[in-house]
């Protein structure tokens, strides 16, 4: 079972530091770190306008779904992915275990470089994520809950 | 399980509808879709066959409110109901938060009902959940058909425990908001729970 997942200000900006060199380093067009329940996480690039919510619960269920079908065939799951599209293109890797990190990219870049870029970004954002979970974890387990102190009335009016 | 970020200071937390084929999981959603202003509500995505049956789920993403400076965003997916889509059944709970059960009234569809419910109760367990510690709602659907059956039977059937439970026509709206809202207010006091 999952546990539930704080992000703090400095957690955020130390990933975005991280994935807003790789998309420098990788020639990325866009790069979106999406939690394997379909929430995003974190964004760089020059996708604006593009539907992240849409993108992040698509590549959750792409990750299920190839998931479900590593374990048919006796592998734990596929921890990279690779679209190719007529202009633009998708990386997709598994990061510490319950963090999928999209890379987009175009002719401007290549797989293998997105491929190298990716390799260590990733194990640098793994250790984030770590750290991340430990501390919601910690957080989880009695302090620093800022849901503890909602009352049923703060409840009740979000419907009024 | 939910995701509080407090960069943007959002909660986001999962809803999933479960039930049957057919039992009107995704009429549900397209209702509430419909329903709600453009703001509060992203794109709806129906991953389904060319008989717009769901092959994988659909997804609504959905904003409540502020709950102490913390905008609530809500996930609402459904899950395929025909019996062979289990496998994709099973990857849609991962990290559920709430579940509402959408139970077709139709009395030949009894059956139907209480075969998903003991495949959803199945299925939690195997993401090491129980149903009766998860927020969790039961809709009577489809009250308006004439084969329907008697209320008292299928709340014995299907709700022993008396858990919160409507009865709707999710085609014309009747008890979809009632539902939705019940589900959501239980996610919110299991959070303000968990932070006890």
């Amino acid at each position: 079972m999952d546990t539930q997942l704080i992000m703090y200000d400095e957690d955020l900006k130390k990933i975005l530091a991280v994935i807003q060199k790789l998309v420098r380093d990788a020639n990325a067009k866009g790069i979106f770190l999406v939690d394997k329940n379909g929430q995003m996480i974190a964004e760089a690039g020059e996708m604006e306008g593009i539907d992240t919510t849409s993108l992040a619960s698509l590549t959750a269920g792409n990750i299920a779904a190839t998931g479900g079908l590593a374990k048919i065939i006796g592998e734990d799951e596929f921890p990279t992915h690779f679209h190719q599209g007529q202009r633009d293109n998708l990386h997709i890797s598994i990061v510490a275990q319950r963090m999928i990190l999209v890379v987009i990219f175009d002719d401007r870049s290549s797989l293998g470089l997105v491929r190298l870029r990716v390799k260590k970004a990733g194990a640098e954002l793994g250790r984030l994520i770590e750290e991340m979970q430990k501390k919601s974890d910690h957080a989880a387990s009695g302090d620093g809950s800022p849901f503890a102190e909602i009352t049923d009335d703060d409840i009740d009016n979000l419907f009024e | 399980m939910s995701f509080i970020n407090y960069s943007s200071r959002e909660i986001n937390c999962k809803i999933v509808y479960y039930g049957p084929g057919l039992c009107g999981k995704t009429t549900n959603l397209q209702y509430i879709y419909g329903k709600t202003a453009p703001d509060a509500k992203g794109k709806m995505i129906s991953l389904a066959t060319e008989t717009e049956r769901t092959l994988f789920f659909d997804f609504l993403p959905l904003a409540l409110g502020k709950i102490r400076g913390f905008r609530t965003r809500f996930h609402l997916y459904t899950v395929p109901g025909q019996v062979f889509y289990d496998a994709s059944r099973k990857l849609i709970l991962k990290g559920v938060d709430g579940v509402v059960f959408v139970a077709d009234s139709q009395i030949e569809r009894m059956e139907a009902n209480l075969e998903s419910l003991d495949n959803l109760k199945v299925n939690l367990h195997e993401q090491g959940y129980d149903l009766d510690k998860v927020p969790y709602v039961m809709q009577y659907n489809k009250r308006d058909l004439p084969n329907a059956a008697p209320l008292e039977e299928m709340q014995k059937l299907l709700n022993p425990s008396g858990m919160t439970d409507f009865e709707a026509c999710a085609t014309t709206g009747t008890g979809v908001f009632e539902t939705l809202k019940a589900v959501a207010k239980g996610v919110l006091t299991d959070l303000k729970k968990m932070g006890k």
